[in-house]
């Protein structure tokens, strides 16, 4: 099976910053990846450089195996790939719905709107408030509803429970366990370990731009002190 | 029968003229307001073009024979392929750098069309006759109403109103209002921004184009009448604030409708009195009247 | 050490230079050279685009002249009233634009130069579209006679010479360097307690006064001052000199009103000979498409050339 996502050698700048050093990383079909590190280790960054959104790029990134390098940005996202980043970027000039619904259809077997106001029914409630009038932890939610509509299989979260109340967190939680249950491909920065460990499959250390260490969950007892020295905690 | 001591015919044929003039200024701080908010340019050349669509228009009739009618669909069209040539083949190398380069380099196309046009029809004006369709005026009791200039009036709320409700109601404004805030993270949607951007630029000249074949009839068409009414158009802007769509309209009309009031009771004052509510604007609310600090 | 032999070669050849050309030129290229230094003092290190200098350009051209033709005073002093009447109008065009930032800013400055221009166009002491003709030279001092153009090149060069020391020194003070720092990033500029607007506005007022005194000067050695002094095409043309010489460059602008004058000057000529070497017809009116072949220069040097000529230099020499 191809793998759903393959990055090799991948070197990122924003400007004349040389953020992103030999990147390397996989993710298999139905995975869930969580990329672990301090503040300014280049997670994000990865993140960014899969969908091209940072300046220049070069190495390999092959989605579903085929090299999606020199692709334009929104030539990238018709692979199939939603990015919740990291600011949430709710449109503060669009209503809550108008949001929602932005993102074209990318593939068939997205979710519909009616299944996604189900599992989040206060976005339903407030779905003609400006969107960025919302609640931070609605904002997630929209943030996250707006790619699962459509259709994306492959989802980048980055720090999607950043800064939220612990009941939402929990939603959000269940959410991915549900996601995951239907095969969707999840790649996760996170900071909150916590909420990272009992979702993910496998865990990628990156420092400094590049890979420093990997294991799967069921190494994660034998590997806390390591982890613990490799992220400062 | 007399309103400040004016004709009350009189006083209303300058009222509708200054609904014409805040026409054109509508029409043409909404194409520059839609053009900077998604490209951040201020589009210099907009004049340029809006006196382009004039010419086509005249030069249509003229060497063609084309119909007036024609034209106000044709001009727009062949003036947003032009304008989209520029943004393609120019403009776009010069979004990353800061903003002034975009004005002096439409600032330097709207010398070399200006120049151009006036190589070839000097600095005066060329006639043009009103279409016969729209000839003449009615006699509506307390003043005579010019079909044309109701016609210049209607057209121009019509097409900006339809403007507005696109980008305001539709889901293609919708991908026009989200790329004017975050253009990348559209782009991360899976929409072509740089296309987007491409036709935004086409159709905001377009909406220059429109005016001027609009305006054919009325002034006369000349090489100048885009830099005379440019700097105009900017301080319309800089009045309204670019945040509001309906906002440059009001605007732009609210202030033909007030020249025109100056022409009568203050005509020395007309050709100033738009910078100096500007100035006064700029006093006691900078951002413009439905503007958002940007 | 090289740089004070620089400046005295150019100053010597400042000197000889009414020997060899036609030294009307040379001051209207000198005053021209001023105007743009005073411009590039806004843009360059203030990181203000101004598009409305023609107003201080001109305006002072029409105070001056009338000081000089209808009131009858001396030299000096009618070159002071129409620096102080740029000053003044520069203090308050100035303080309306700083309100507003980036473009805005840009386009304050052109609308409020356009009022401007109205008010000029039909003040009945301008002369309208005739323009104020037959401004005198008189006396500098009340005894040297500026009727000679020799004599008149040296005071000129005297007075621009002057202001561009003035100029560089200001650059070099703390005053210039907070206006560099405001040009590079106002933000932290504020944070770190500089009133920026502050700032902003006395750079505006000295850059005002600097372009009046340069049109001043020029409507006296030429004699009329004219609306085209103060239509905007006027701030652009200052604007494409600024950008062909090198913005924030100390001698980017001289070198840029040199080229532009010349290039306006000769237009003639090299569309009479593009004509004769192509056979086509049209060059020979190149020398009234000045607006076009303006234009063309502005619309290669932002897409390409974007550091003009002593930027490019500088910055290969580096």
């Amino acid at each position: 099976m191809t793998l759903a996502l393959e990055i090799k050698g991948l070197q990122a700048w924003y400007g004349e910053s040389h953020i992103l050093h030999d990147m390397n990383l996989s993710v298999a079909q139905g995975e869930v990846v969580t990329l672990l590190g301090r503040n300014g280790a280049g997670r994000t960054t990865t993140l960014r450089a899969i969908m091209g959104l940072t300046g220049r790029r070069s190495g390999s990134i092959k989605i579903n195996g085929i090299e999606t390098i020199a692709l334009p940005t929104h030539r990238i996202a018709h692979f199939g790939i939603g990015y919740c980043p990291e600011e949430r970027a709710i449109f503060s000039s669009l209503s809550a719905e108008e949001n929602l619904m932005l993102p074209p259809t990318l593939t068939a077997g997205g979710m519909s709107v009616d299944e996604i106001y189900q599992m989040f029914p206060n976005l339903e409630e407030r779905r003609l408030s400006q969107g960025t009038r919302l609640s931070g932890g609605e904002q997630q939610m929209l943030a996250v509803a707006r790619i699962l509509r459509t259709g994306a299989k492959l989802l980048l979260l980055d720090e999607i429970s950043e800064g939220l109340a612990p009941v939402i967190v929990q939603a959000l939680s269940r959410m991915i366990s549900t996601l995951k249950a239907k095969g969707y491909t999840i790649v996760m920065v996170e900071q909150n370990f916590r909420f990272a460990a009992p979702l993910a499959d496998r865990f990628y250390v990156i420092e400094h731009g590049h890979v420093v260490a990997q294991f799967n969950a069921n190494e994660l007892s034998t590997k806390t002190d390591e982890l613990n020295e490799l992220l400062g905690v | 029968m007399e309103i400040f001591g004016i004709p009350l015919a009189a006083f209303l044929g300058q009222l509708l003229l200054g609904l014409v003039n805040g026409s054109f200024y509508a029409m043409l701080s909404l194409g520059l307001a839609v053009i900077f908010g998604l490209l951040n340019v201020i589009n210099f050349a907009h004049g340029a073009l809006y006196m382009m669509g004039a010419f086509l228009a005249w030069m249509g009739l003229q060497y063609f024979g084309i119909s007036y009618w024609v034209m106000l669909l044709l001009a727009p069209l062949m003036i947003a392929l032009f304008g989209m040539v520029i943004e393609r083949s120019m403009l776009r190398w010069l979004y990353q750098l800061d903003h002034l380069y975009g004005l002096l380099l439409t600032f330097g196309v709207t010398l070399i069309i200006e120049g151009v046009f006036r190589s070839f029809y000097g600095v005066s004006g060329q006639p043009f006759a009103v279409p016969p369709q729209l000839a003449g005026a009615t006699d509506l009791g307390f003043m005579m109403l010019p079909i044309y200039r109701a016609w210049v009036v209607v057209a121009s709320l019509v097409v900006c109103l339809v403007t507005w409700f696109v980008i305001e109601k539709t889901r293609l404004g919708a991908y026009l209002r989200a790329g004017t805030e975050n253009p990348r993270m559209v782009e991360a949607f899976g929409i072509n921004v740089p296309l987007m951007v491409t036709l935004t630029y086409g159709f905001g000249v377009a909406l220059a184009a429109f005016a001027g074949v609009l305006a054919a009839p009325v002034l006369q068409v000349s090489p100048l009448m885009g830099s005379n009414l440019i700097v105009t158009i900017f301080a319309v802007v800089v009045i309204g604030g670019m945040g509001s769509i309906l906002g440059s309209i009001v605007t732009g009309l609210a202030l033909g409708v007030i020249e025109g009031l100056t022409k009568v009771f203050y005509p020395e004052l007309s050709s100033t009195v738009v910078f100096i509510i500007m100035a006064i604007v700029l006093l006691v609310r900078p951002a413009g009247l439905f503007g958002r600090e940007k | 050490m090289s740089r004070k032999l620089g400046y005295t070669a150019v100053l010597l050849g400042l000197l000889i230079a009414p020997f060899a050309l036609y030294p009307v030129l040379l001051m209207k290229i000198l005053c021209f050279a001023l105007f743009a230094c005073a411009f590039n003092l806004l843009i360059g290190f203030t990181g203000l685009l101004s598009f409305g200098h023609a107003a201080f350009f001109g305006g002072a051209a029409y105070i001056t002249g009338h000081a000089l033709k209808m009131w009858g005073l001396p030299f000096e002093l009618g070159i002071l009233t129409g620096t102080l009447f740029a000053a003044l109008v520069g203090w308050v065009i100035g303080g309306l634009a700083i309100r507003r930032q980036g473009i805005y800013f840009t386009m304050i400055t052109l609308a409020l130069a356009q009022m401007l221009f109205f008010v000029f166009l039909q003040a009945p002491f301008t002369g309208g579209e005739d323009g104020l003709q037959s401004i005198p030279r008189g006396y500098l001092l009340g005894v040297i006679d500026l009727r000679n153009d020799l004599t008149m090149y040296y005071v000129v060069l005297a007075i621009m010479v002057l202001s561009f020391a003035l100029i560089v020194r200001v650059i070099h003070s703390p005053f210039g360097q907070v206006l560099k720092a405001v040009r590079e990033n106002e933000p932290r500029a504020t944070s770190l307690g500089y009133e920026v607007a502050r700032y902003k506005s006395l750079a505006f007022v000295l850059s005002a006064a600097l372009a009046g005194l340069a049109g001043s000067v020029k409507a006296v050695v030429l004699g009329f001052g004219t609306l085209t002094d103060v239509h905007w095409s006027m701030s652009g043309l200052v604007v494409l000199m600024t950008l062909v010489g090198g913005m924030g460059t100390l001698f980017g602008p001289v070198l840029g009103a040199i080229i532009i004058i010349a290039l306006e000057n000769k237009l003639g000529d090299v569309g009479a000979w593009l004509a004769q070497v192509t056979a086509v017809e049209w060059f020979n009116t190149l020398g009234e498409s000045v607006t076009m072949i303006t234009g063309l220069i502005f619309v290669i040097c932002v897409l390409a050339f974007r550091r003009g000529i002593i930027g490019e230099l500088v910055a290969r020499l580096r």
